[in-house]
């Protein structure tokens, strides 16, 4: 989808051309052992710099959602309504406390990777499990979305009811 | 703030502009004028004044101390200019304290001009919504994750559903705020709404509609601060700052996300300061500004800050307690959702009004200038608080960074 994206610097850049490779790979800290999300220049929990991307997982629950109705901007306006997640990664869930886990934003998605339908977001709320993929964003630059995690069991999600 | 500068300072001046959609000013302008307003009525002149604070939000929607300050005949021998919005105005009384404790200054005045319907709007439309996006905005932005709006929603979807916290619940606080706008003649939408018009006004982004959105306005707000000795020699009784909290957080700033519960904001952290140092616990507060850029933050405010428990934000804004005429009103004037937008200093200035016992409502002046309150809050009618002698102001500018501030009638 057409973004305009300034040139990324440092540890973005690197973020975003991993998931390009179609790899989703996150800083663990050299010193504490920890992943963090998103990327940093040091690690909140112990400050050291030092880190090694390290390939994690992309499977998660949802934790948060929003449904967007009313697009600001121009590039999403095609999809309305679309779905915004915030999902718990499976990896260092509840570490180093219980209520911290590793949190990553994206959109909804269907197969062919667009921005899912309205029957696919009728499908998706809290505790939806979802899986990554990638979107291309620009030459050399990916994004990491979500879809329905087909292969595990769902609950049945909360969504917002009036 | 330490509890020996408890009372030690006051809010001696307030003043606007009125609030427009279209005031065809420049926000230099708009601030001027409400800096005159607000010094005028504290009793003095711009001669007075010798430090000068201001905040603009984005880049370009505010002008800076030095061409207002040269506008009004102030010389500042302090004066700073902050980025940031709706934790600002507390934070700034704070720092404006700290300077004169400091010797730095004497009479602070304190702005927020901005044209926020004609120029650079809050809700994130226009050039911004097609600004390239950079660097750690890509984790946001490009998921189309841009607005205030879609910045807190993920908090309040998940409320709603550790809480089951109600749509008819949250929209109570539109509905109690446009009944106190009513009686304020100069709020932009003094329209009394239902809960049913709230509820059915387009959805925004889940679980905002429109009418759970604050107003866009262009308006100037101003604000002076000085010492309590030099309130007493002014023109009002003086407003006296208890305790400050200034732009206060829960862990991880760079994505407050990541350390739950996500249904906690700020004010969980900054209510351990806000009462020791103010010396006063919420049940003894007669009336309260909670930031009400949506309807769902006030909400959570209430609940951080120990108005009421975790969970139990949807009750305490729906069963009366913050209506006029209730134990602790809260936004008389009809808040940012109903009098105009602000990034809070109108909130601020309300309640200042409210502890002198001068709201500017519709109820007939005596021959000494000041209202004769009824205290009859029907449509149109009477705005002030019976006995307010203790307020609060909850600032907010995310979920996780926040501002709060206790006054009280000197």
């Amino acid at each position: 989808m057409p973004l305009e994206l300034n040139p990324l610097e440092g540890h973005h850049a690197e973020y975003f051309q991993y998931c390009a490779r179609g790899e989703f790979r996150l800083q663990k800290c050299n010193a504490c052992g920890r992943l963090r999300y998103p990327p940093g220049s040091a690690c909140p929990w112990c400050a050291q710099a030092d880190f090694q991307w390290t390939p994690v997982e992309g499977r998660g629950t949802v934790h948060s959602y929003f449904e967007v109705h009313h697009a600001i901007q121009p590039a999403f306006k095609p999809f309305v309504p679309y779905l915004v997640l915030l999902v718990d990664l499976e990896a260092q869930k509840g570490v180093p406390t219980a209520n911290e886990a590793l949190r990553v934003v994206g959109n909804l998605v269907a197969a062919d990777g667009r921005l899912a339908p309205a029957e696919l977001v009728s499908r998706v709320g809290i505790g939806s499990r979802v899986q990554m993929r990638f979107t291309a964003i620009a030459p050399g630059l990916g994004l990491p979305q979500w879809q329905i995690d087909e292969s595990a069991p769902q609950p049945r999600p909360w969504r917002y009811q009036e | 703030m330490s509890r020996y500068l408890r009372d030690r300072y006051a809010i001696v001046g307030v003043g606007e502009t009125p609030y427009r959609r279209g005031a065809g000013m420049s926000t230099r302008a708009l601030a001027t004028l409400a800096i005159r307003n607000a010094i005028a009525d504290a009793g003095l002149s711009p001669a007075d004044v010798d430090g000068v604070m201001s905040y603009f939000w984005v880049q370009g929607d505010s002008t800076f101390t030095p061409a207002v300050a040269g506008d009004l005949g102030i010389r500042p021998n302090f004066y700073i200019d902050v980025q940031g919005g709706g934790s600002s105005t507390e934070a700034l009384v704070g720092i404006a304290m700290g300077a004169i404790e400091a010797g730095m200054c004497k009479v602070v005045v304190i702005y927020r001009a901005m044209n926020g319907y004609s120029q650079v709007r809050p809700g994130g439309t226009g050039a911004r919504a097609v600004a390239p996006i950079a660097d750690d905005m890509l984790h946001t932005r490009a998921y189309g994750m841009q607005t205030a709006a879609h910045q807190f929603a993920f908090t309040f979807m998940r409320h709603m559903h550790d809480f089951d916290t109600r749509p008819e619940q949250v929209s109570m606080v539109k509905v109690v705020h446009s009944e106190h706008a009513s009686n304020n003649p100069k709020a932009l939408y003094r329209n009394r709404v239902s809960v049913d018009e709230v509820l059915s006004s387009r959805m925004i982004c889940t679980p905002l509609h429109l009418l759970d959105c604050c107003v866009e306005s262009d308006n100037g707000t101003a604000i002076v601060v000085t010492s309590a000795e030099r309130a007493r020699h002014l023109r009002h009784t003086p407003v006296l700052v208890k305790a400050v909290v200034g732009r206060c957080n829960k862990p991880r700033l760079d994505m407050h996300y990541q350390h739950g519960p996500i249904t906690t904001t700020a004010g969980a952290y900054a209510k351990e300061l806000l009462w020791p140092n103010a010396g006063v616990s919420p049940e003894e507060v007669d009336l309260t500004g909670s930031y009400d850029a949506f309807t769902f933050t006030s909400l959570l405010l209430f609940e951080d800050y120990g108005f009421c428990g975790k969970g139990e934000g949807g009750r305490y804004v729906s069963d009366g307690t913050t209506r006029l005429g209730g134990r602790r009103p809260s936004n008389t004037s009809g808040g940012l959702l109903c009098e105009g937008y602000t990034h809070g200093m109108s909130l601020v200035i309300e309640n200042v009004r409210q502890l002198r016992h001068d709201a500017d409502d519709s109820c007939p002046l005596s021959s000494d200038g000041r209202r004769r309150h009824t205290y009859d809050h029907r449509e149109g009618g009477c705005r002030q608080v019976k006995r307010a002698e203790v307020a609060a102001n909850l600032g907010w500018a995310y979920p996780g960074t926040g501002s709060a501030m206790v006054l009280a009638r000197g």
